[in-house]
């Protein structure tokens, strides 16, 4: 490599802050509320417990999916204050306080909620690892624009990698969704 | 991938965060939006010992217009600067390099105060910060500063910040109807960082170029302002040629990256490419 050659591998993005021993005692955990598809919930947390583990391993809501666990495949995408994430890339503690939705939170009284039906109508899956995620970030998109384009639709899920269907069907499911949702 | 343990704190007043810096010193970070910090401590490229989460200080988000100028709290997300119909009509170049980053989720999340403090050398936000020679607040233990974008950036991850300060807002003088501004981006294709980014405010008198300003990120260790350009093209009328030359000169004295993405010549070429589409872009 030439002499002026950088750190190389672009996800790998150094920071200033200093390395620091191991504590002997575990540092203090903190207590949070979370209210998760309607339900009260209030945990003892570590700071650093990620809330995409929180979700699935405290709270046991395993629909959510951990994938990549560098902000790129979208797989953990939940809402915090009706906004989508990736939950792998945001501390539990962060989300003290707010109103979460995952992808359980979608269906009520057993039917499923429109863009879950437009997956199942669709075909919008193959292994299915992908769709929570990719279910609730065309959520988003539909709330801020029930009537999108296909383009639009292509650029709301751009944080969402799906390695089977190639998107085409995904877009359709979508597709379906704003129609149906449109009444 | 889970980050270090660190102890937490999550100040509500601004007060209350600076004394915790002070007391703490270089063993703590500061946690706006997390989406560079968080991805950073899981890869345990960072492993601070003290968190302190702004992101529950009130006053350091929104924006709003005061003296001719957009006043943008340095929590602001990414998806509110996009969004906002203020910064659509005043000035456009935000809300359009707002939408060049990361993908919905991270723009949901991710904050533009963040993002300058971090310098990440190939964020998007630095190159229109510099084209529009923006202002940014800072409050320190001794009180408030104000330093210009052109002052704030220095090395790989550097900026003028220090240890114990915090980025509370970014100033942007409003421009006239007479100028125009473009960012346009080469994507990373896997990450959606800039391999280069470049933001053009240009003022056209007829069709010269009464003056222009360029950013350039994603080149060089740090962003920064293409002066050579800048200077070729002013007062110039704004044909093809013109601009043309001015844009060979976007990477004048820059010692440009080299990485397994894009080398050197790949990059300064790039610069140029992006640097004379974009002036098209703001002179059309």
């Amino acid at each position: 490599m030439p002499s002026n050659s950088k750190e190389s591998w672009i996800f790998v993005r150094p920071v200033k802050g200093r390395h620091v021993e191991k504590e002997a005692v575990p540092l203090a955990k903190k207590v949070i509320h979370t209210t998760i598809n309607g339900e009260a919930h209030t945990h003892e947390v570590e700071p650093r417990m990620l809330l995409i583990h929180y979700i699935r391993d405290i709270v046991g809501l395993t629909g959510s999916h951990v994938g990549c666990e560098t902000s790129l495949c979208g797989a953990c995408t939940v809402t915090v204050n009706e906004q989508a994430v990736k939950s792998c890339t945001m501390l539990a503690v962060q989300a003290d306080g707010a109103e979460i939705t995952t992808i359980e939170g979608l269906a009520q009284n057993g039917d499923l909620h429109p863009i879950q039906d437009g997956f199942w109508e669709r075909h919008g899956l193959q292994c299915g690892f992908c769709t929570p995620g990719m279910i609730m970030a065309a959520h988003q998109l539909l709330t801020r624009n029930p009537n999108p384009t296909e383009d639009e639709i292509r650029h709301g899920l751009e944080g969402n990698l799906c390695r089977c269907t190639g998107y085409q069907h995904i877009v359709e499911a979508v597709q379906y969704a704003a129609e149906k949702m449109q009444g | 991938m889970i980050p270090g343990s660190f102890e937490y704190f999550a100040p509500t007043a601004l007060d209350e965060a600076l004394s915790l810096l002070q007391e703490h010193g270089d063993d703590a970070k500061v946690l706006a939006g997390g989406h560079s910090l968080i991805p950073t401590m899981k890869l345990r490229l960072a492993e601070p010992a003290v968190i302190i989460d702004i992101g529950r200080i009130g006053g350091l988000k929104g924006i709003s217009e005061s003296d001719g100028k957009l006043v943008i709290g340095a929590l602001t997300t990414h998806h509110e600067l996009e969004s906002s119909d203020l910064v659509q009509q005043k000035v456009p170049l935000l809300a359009q390099t707002a939408a060049e980053i990361g993908d919905v989720q991270v723009r949901n999340k991710g904050t533009i105060g963040g993002s300058l403090a971090h310098a990440d050398p190939a964020a998007d936000w630095p190159a229109a910060i510099l084209a529009l020679d923006a202002d940014l607040q800072i409050a320190g233990p001794n009180g408030e500063r104000s330093v210009k974008a052109t002052d704030f950036f220095q090395g790989l991850y550097e900026t003028d910040l220090g240890d114990d300060e915090i980025l509370t807002a970014i100033h942007v003088s409003i421009p006239d109807a007479n100028t125009k501004g473009t960012y346009l981006k080469l994507h990373q294709v896997a990450s959606g960082f800039a391999l280069t980014g470049v933001a053009v405010v240009l003022t056209k008198s007829g069709d010269t170029c009464q003056s222009v300003a360029v950013g350039i990120t994603g080149v060089s260790d740090a962003p920064y302002r293409a002066s050579a350009v800048e200077s070729e093209l002013t007062g110039a009328a704004l044909d093809a040629e013109n601009i043309a030359a001015a844009a060979e000169r976007s990477v004048d004295g820059i010692d440009a990256l080299e990485d397994i993405h894009a080398s050197q010549a790949y990059r300064q070429n790039l610069a140029k490419v992006y640097t004379r589409r974009a002036i098209e872009s703001a002179a059309s």
